[in-house]
C-alpha cells in the first residue's frame, strides 16, 4: 500500500476515494513514464472498478509481473471479469501475418487499413467498459491506453487519434462517469519548422480534452542514480471557473514503486 | 562476474570440455538454463551477450531474451556491420541458432566473415613423449612448489572457455569453418526471395519485402519450436536474429531515397510485428537502420 502513496496525496487520491469522470494524460519526453501506467492499473483494480486495458506496446505477461510486485493479479482479475485487456502486439502479429485473410478481433483493424482511423478500436472499448451482466457488480469503469503514440507509428493520423480520444471520453468519462487514463510518448524536438505529423501535436490536442496531466521528463542534466526524472503535475481548470493549477516534482523509481519529492529534497542530496 | 559453471553446451568436433576446477554451482531453479544465457542481476531477466563485452556492461550486462536492439548505421556501414557479426559470432560460440536476413550478402558470406573467437587453447592429450619435447628446458624439471597441479595440461592462453557468459574476438581472423558448420543458421537473402512474392494483396501499410521477411521469420520461429509450439523432446535454445540494413533501398524501401516515401511506416509497421514475435519467442534480434540516409521523421518505435 506503501507503494505510490506520495503520489496518491499528491494527487488527493485513493483507491477508496476518488474523483468520477477524470481524463488523465501522462506524458513523457527522453525517458519512460509507463511506471504511472502500471501504478493507476493497480490503483483502479484495488479501487474495485470495472477496467479496459489497451495494452498495445507490451505482452500481457509483462503488465502481469509488474503488477504482482505492486500486489495485484492481473490473471485472477481477467478470470474474475474485472479487466479485460486487449494484448495489441498478439492481435497486430496476426493481421500482418496473414493480412486480409485474418479473423482476428476488429479493434486492430488500423492495420489493415491505417487510413480508416481507430473507429475498430473504439467500438472494442465500448463494448468492454460497462460492467459485465452476470456475476458481480463492479465500480465505475476506467479505460486506461498505453500507449496512444504508437498507433502514429503504425500509419494513423494524429485526427484519427484525437477523434478516438474524444469519443472515449466523451462514452466513459461524461456518459458513464468512469475514468480514462492515456500515455502519450513524444520524441526529441530540435526546433523543426514544421510539426505537421507527430506526437507533439497529438500531445497537445490530448492536453485541451484532459482534466489532469502528469508530465514526465528525463533530468535535463543526464543521467543521475537517485533522481530518474521530475514530473509536472497540472490540474486544468474546467469551465466552472477552476484555474489551473501546476506542481512540479522529482521522483525515483523503485522496485515496488515510485517515491515523489520537491525539487531538490531527494534523500541523496540531504 | 560469470561464475565458473560447469559447461552446459554440446561439445564440438574440436573441442573437449575442460575441467579446470570441481566446484559446480548449485542451480537454485527448476527452469534448464540455457547455454549462453544467464538471469541478469538486476531484474532476473534471462539475457545474452551480444558479443561485444564493452557494450554488454553499458546496456547493463546482456541483451535480453525478447527484445530487438536497434542500432544506427555509421556513413559506411563498417562498425555497425562489425558489431552484427560479433552478435553472430557469439552465437555460434554459445550454440544458439542463427537467423541473418540481408538484401545484399548471402547469409553463407556473412557467416564466413565472422571474427575468431578466443577460446583456451585446450590441450589435446598428448603422449608422454611429445609433451616432454615441446616443453622448455626450464620446465621439464618437475614443479617444486605447484607439484598437486604437474598432472594437468598446460593451457596457452588465460583467457575465456566457451561456457562463460561474453567471449572475446580477434577480428584480424576469419572464425574457422568448423566452428561455423557447427552453427545452424538460417537465412534470408532477398533476391532469392523477391520472385516467391506475389501475393496481390498488400498487408496495411507494410510493403511486400517486410512481409515476406516477417512471414519468413515466423515460418522459422514455428518450425524450430522457439515459440514453445513443438514440446520439450530437445532442449531450448535461443534464436539470433540478425537483420541487416532495413530500411535501405535494397528492402524495397524509398524511406531513405526520398523526402515523401510512398509507405512511411512500413519500416516501423514491420518492427512493431517483429516485436511481437519476440515477445512470444526464445529470440533475440539486433537490427541495423542507415537512420543517416532517412530524410523525412519518423515517429519512432519504443
Amino acid at each position: 500500500m506503501r507503494m505510490f502513496a506520495e503520489l496518491n496525496s499528491i494527487l488527493n487520491t485513493s483507491p477508496d476515494s476518488f474523483k468520477p469522470g477524470e481524463f488523465i494524460l501522462v506524458s513523457d519526453k527522453h525517458t519512460d513514464a509507463s511506471f504511472l501506467i502500471h501504478h493507476f492499473l493497480s490503483f483502479y483494480l484495488r479501487a474495485g472498478c470495472k477496467v479496459c486495458f489497451l495494452g498495445l506496446v507490451q505482452s500481457f505477461s509483462h503488465y502481469s509481473a509488474i503488477s504482482q510486485r505492486l500486489g495485484v493479479s492481473l490473471t485472477q482479475a481477467r478470470e474474475k471479469g474485472q479487466l479485460v485487456f486487449l494484448e495489441g502486439l498478439k492481435e497486430s502479429l496476426g493481421v500482418l501475418l496473414q493480412g486480409e485473410a485474418s479473423k482476428g478481433t476488429r479493434a486492430v483493424d488500423f492495420l489493415r487499413d491505417p487510413s480508416s482511423g481507430l473507429r475498430g478500436l473504439y467500438d472494442f472499448v465500448r463494448d468492454n467498459v460497462r460492467g459485465g451482466g452476470g456475476g458481480e457488480e463492479w465500480g465505475p469503469p476506467v479505460l486506461l491506453v498505453d500507449d496512444l503514440s504508437v498507433v502514429l507509428s503504425l500509419g494513423v493520423s494524429v485526427g484519427a487519434a484525437l477523434d478516438f480520444s474524444h469519443y472515449c471520453r466523451a462514452t466513459v468519462c461524461s456518459k458513464l462517469q468512469g475514468s480514462m487514463v492515456m500515455l502519450v510518448r513524444c520524441e526529441e524536438e530540435e526546433e523543426e519548422e514544421e510539426s505537421d505529423e507527430g506526437s507533439e501535436r497529438l500531445l497537445r490536442g490530448l492536453i485541451h480534452q484532459c482534466s489532469l496531466t502528469l508530465q514526465v521528463q528525463g533530468l535535463p542534466t543526464g543521467y543521475c542514480r537517485d533522481i530518474h526524472g521530475q514530473v509536472e503535475v497540472c490540474w486544468r481548470g474546467q469551465c466552472d471557473g477552476q484555474q489551473t493549477q501546476k506542481k512540479l516534482f522529482q521522483y525515483k523509481v523503485h522496485d515496488k514503486g515510485a517515491s515523489f519529492f520537491a525539487r531538490g529534497t531527494s534523500s541523496a542530496v540531504l | 562476474m560469470a561464475a565458473p559453471r560447469r559447461s552446459v553446451g554440446k561439445p564440438t568436433s574440436d573441442r573437449l570440455p575442460c575441467n579446470t576446477t570441481s566446484f559446480q554451482k548449485k542451480s537454485r531453479s527448476k527452469l534448464v538454463s540455457i547455454p549462453g544465457t544467464r538471469p541478469s542481476v538486476q531484474n532476473g531477466q534471462l539475457i545474452v551477450s551480444t558479443g561485444v563485452t564493452s557494450l554488454d556492461y553499458v546496456i547493463g550486462g546482456g541483451l535480453a531474451v525478447g527484445t530487438l536492439l536497434l542500432i544506427e548505421e555509421d556513413r559506411y556501414d563498417s562498425y555497425s556491420r562489425m558489431l552484427l557479426k560479433y552478435f553472430l559470432a557469439e552465437g555460434v560460440v554459445c550454440g544458439h541458432e542463427l537467423y541473418v536476413a540481408s538484401a545484399l550478402d548471402h547469409c553463407n558470406d556473412i557467416l564466413q566473415e565472422l571474427p575468431a573467437p578466443i577460446l583456451d587453447d585446450i590441450a589435446s592429450p598428448k603422449t608422454v613423449e611429445d609433451q616432454a619435447k615441446s616443453c622448455d628446458p626450464e620446465s621439464q624439471e618437475a614443479m617444486k612448489i605447484a607439484w598437486r597441479y604437474q598432472h594437468l595440461p598446460k593451457v596457452q592462453t588465460a583467457l575465456a572457455s566457451s561456457s562463460r557468459f561474453g567471449h572475446y574476438y580477434d577480428v584480424s581472423k576469419t572464425m574457422d569453418p568448423e566452428i561455423c558448420q557447427a552453427a545452424r543458421c538460417h537465412g534470408f537473402y532477398l533476391p532469392e526471395h523477391s520472385t516467391a512474392v506475389t501475393s496481390p494483396t498488400t498487408t496495411g501499410p507494410m510493403s511486400e519485402t517486410y512481409s515476406s521477411l516477417l512471414n519468413n521469420l515466423q515460418e522459422v520461429i514455428h518450425r524450430e519450436g522457439f515459440d514453445g509450439s513443438v514440446p520439450q523432446t530437445k532442449s531450448r535454445n535461443i534464436l539470433r536474429i540478425g537483420l541487416h540494413s532495413l530500411g535501405s533501398a535494397l528492402w524495397g524501401d524509398d524511406l531513405c531515397c526520398r523526402e515523401n516515401p510512398s509507405h512511411g511506416r512500413a519500416l516501423t509497421t514491420f518492427l512493431y510485428g517483429l516485436r511481437a514475435m519476440l515477445r512470444s519467442s526464445l529470440s533475440v534480434a539486433v537490427v541495423t537502420v542507415p537512420s543517416h540516409l532517412i530524410q523525412v521523421r519518423v515517429c519512432a518505435v519504443h
